[in-house]
């Protein structure tokens, strides 16, 4: 197991009050799995990451619970020891690769820039290596790509680019924030390609957030569903897909179009909006949404309960 | 990126072309009035009259007489004052300058080491009691006019406190030669920089803290965060550097302006002979041809100063090179 996490909360203290971002979310990363991570926006998947790295910096957040990465605890670790974990052991990938990368290096600069923080190598060596990675994430003619600034490169290029410093030290854990969600369809299909390829190339273990279950069905071994701040499903792949037992995951498997067969007239939406996070209803936060709701509901807060496919459902687990 | 310079300065050309032309029309064009007599100053005779009119050509087409000022402004430099007999306007012009670009340059200096200090240091620090200090300390400079701070350093260097060890070393207002006395240059400048400096210290720490706190909300900070940068490299590599573009331009434009004469009220305070003391005293006796003279020069220098600044541009940010 390379990262636990345990019963993780991330609140933010603002005027209106306490926003609770995420709350009880348990969870463990196995060696060289790619573990996909779905909701929708402010469900609380890119927060729950950004814990991970310590990278919550928001003097108004409390961060509570058990992050432990190879057994060593990262809440409350001094950001001196994080810095040396963080780009070396655990790299992330962000979303939007167009205001990822600082405007006035060079791709290579930024990528060396990376090397020489952890490694002990000469700025030729650590530029030979950036070549070397640009190379590798499939970017023509490497050794011009190096001296070209951010703006010169399509978007496509530049999370290619993200890509390459993420993988500079080789780490063990690789966090990708929706990686294609900026870039158009055919480019995102090869991004995907090469983070398979990366994969197997490198043995990460990856932690792959988006909202597309699409992406997630081609590269995720596990997934886990988040709703308004809290796991509500967690199970393998082809389980989720042909079983799902939260009325969140069916709604959202449902509201995908199918390929074959007659189209419906309407695409099946779910009705209602999400919950604010600043007033949670008492009980389980998908109730007022859901179609196979019961009055126990609204009483308490469904546990994930179950080891290979669990659930936070009461309905659902026939409690 | 040559190129990119050339233009620039082509550009450049063309603006000082358009602001002689303009100020020409401003001073000789205005309907109803006779440059000739203006020039002459008042109570003069009608042979000095005719004299003006004859030397700057006011008998000629209106083309004629704009190059015939400029003729005398930059070709041969014989413009004559004639409020003040018979003084060349040029040479004078040009005696003034080596005292106004010692006073900003240096002033200039301190200005941008101070305020990049405390505009790190307060952004680095920011929201703690440092910050907030700082802050105040730029607030009280600003607010603090030029011509009170000058005349509150003269009386404790020059009067009250003269005699104490702290500002023995201040020597009588006025400007050295550098060439002469380079001491003397130096000594004298000292309290005059510092005045001029304040109000740009105070004024740039706060625009550069709220630039650097901006930039730091950046995604590629997050970047930088996440490839295990330290702290202090993210601050000054990451967030400084690409604040500077903001800082740069405020810094070309008010360079320019004091170079081109806005440093009267210090010049005036502390007796320096200086550009902007020069207009001051041609717009008292309106002396039309060391106003005219004193305007292209100091519109010489903005635009030049904004025309640097592009180039630093091109230089600090790669996205302009390429567009």
């Amino acid at each position: 197991m390379i990262l636990e996490v345990r019963d993780l909360a991330v609140s933010f203290r603002t005027e209106q009050g306490l926003v609770r971002a995420i709350d009880g979310v348990s969870f463990e990363v196995f060696e060289g799995e790619v573990l996909g991570i779905v909701g929708e926006s402010g469900s609380g998947k890119t927060v729950t990451m950004l814990a991970v790295m310590g990278l919550i910096t928001d003097p108004n957040s409390v961060i509570e619970g058990s992050i432990r990465y190879r057994g060593r605890e990262l809440v409350g670790m001094r950001q001196r020891e994080l810095q040396h974990l963080r780009g070396r052991e655990i790299a992330m990938i962000f979303q939007d690769p167009m205001t990822a990368l600082t405007p006035v290096y060079t791709i290579g600069w930024q990528i060396a820039e990376q090397i020489l923080a952890h490694q002990k190598v000469s700025k030729s060596a650590a530029w030979d290596k950036a070549i070397g990675l640009l190379d590798e994430v499939g970017i023509p003619k490497p050794e011009e790509a190096v001296h070209r600034y951010p703006h010169q490169l399509s978007g496509g290029m530049r999370q290619r680019a993200v890509i390459a410093m993420a993988l500079t030290c080789n780490p063990a854990l690789l966090v990708a924030d929706e990686p294609t969600t900026a870039l158009d369809v055919t480019v995102q299909a090869q991004i995907l390609d090469l983070l398979r390829k990366l994969r197997k190339a490198h043995g990460s273990s990856i932690v792959f957030i988006t909202h597309d279950l699409g992406v997630m069905a081609e590269l995720a071994d596990r997934i886990m569903v988040m709703y308004a701040g809290r796991i509500v499903e967690r199970a393998t792949a082809a389980r989720l897909f042909a079983e799902p037992r939260h009325p969140y995951t069916r709604a959202l498997l449902d509201s995908i179009p199918p390929l074959d067969g007659a189209r419906p007239r309407r695409l099946r939406s779910i009705a209602g909006a999400p919950p604010s996070l600043l007033n949670l209803p008492k009980g389980c936060a998908f109730a007022p949404r859901c179609p196979s709701r019961l009055s126990v509901c609204d009483e308490a807060k469904p546990t994930l309960t179950g080891t290979a496919h669990a659930v936070a459902c009461v309905v659902a687990s026939g409690r | 990126m040559a190129y990119a310079i050339l233009q620039r300065l082509a550009q450049m050309v063309f603006v000082m072309f358009g602001i002689s032309m303009l100020v020409f029309l401003i001073f000789f064009g205005t309907p109803g009035v006779d440059p000739a007599a203006r020039i002459a100053g008042r109570n003069a005779s009608p042979e000095v009259l005719e004299a003006v009119r004859k030397s700057f050509g006011f008998d000629q087409p209106f083309y004629v007489q704009y190059f015939t000022m400029m003729k005398k402004i930059f070709v041969t430099g014989d413009l004559t004052s004639f409020v003040n007999r018979g003084w060349k306007v040029v040479p004078a012009v040009l005696d003034t300058v080596p005292v106004t670009l010692s006073l900003v340059i240096g002033a200039a200096v301190l200005w941008v080491v101070f305020s990049l200090i405390i505009g790190v240091l307060a952004a680095a620090y920011r929201d703690t009691w440092i910050d907030k200090v700082l802050m105040i300390l730029g607030l009280i400079g600003i607010s603090m006019p030029v011509y009170w701070l000058g005349e509150v350093m003269n009386l404790m260097t020059q009067s009250r406190f003269h005699d104490s060890w702290l500002f023995s070393w201040v020597p009588p207002l006025g400007y050295k030669n550098l060439s002469d006395d380079p001491k003397g240059w130096f000594l004298t400048l000292v309290i005059p920089w510092i005045t001029l400096a304040i109000l740009y210290i105070g004024l740039y720490g706060r625009v550069l803290r709220a630039a650097i706190t901006e930039a730091l909300q950046e995604d590629y900070i997050r970047t930088a965060r996440a490839k295990g940068l330290s702290e202090t490299r993210i601050l000054l590599r990451h967030a400084l550097r690409t604040s500077l573009i903001g800082f740069v331009t405020l810094f070309g434009l008010d360079f320019g302006a004091l170079v081109g004469g806005s440093a009267l009220l210090t010049e005036v305070v502390f007796g320096l002979q200086g550009v902007g003391k020069l207009t001051f005293d041609a717009l008292q006796n309106l002396d039309l041809p060391v106003i005219m003279t004193t305007v292209l020069y100091a519109s010489f220098f903005v635009v030049m100063a904004n025309a640097v600044v592009d180039m630093v541009y091109i230089l600090l940010d790669p996205r302009v090179r390429t567009s």
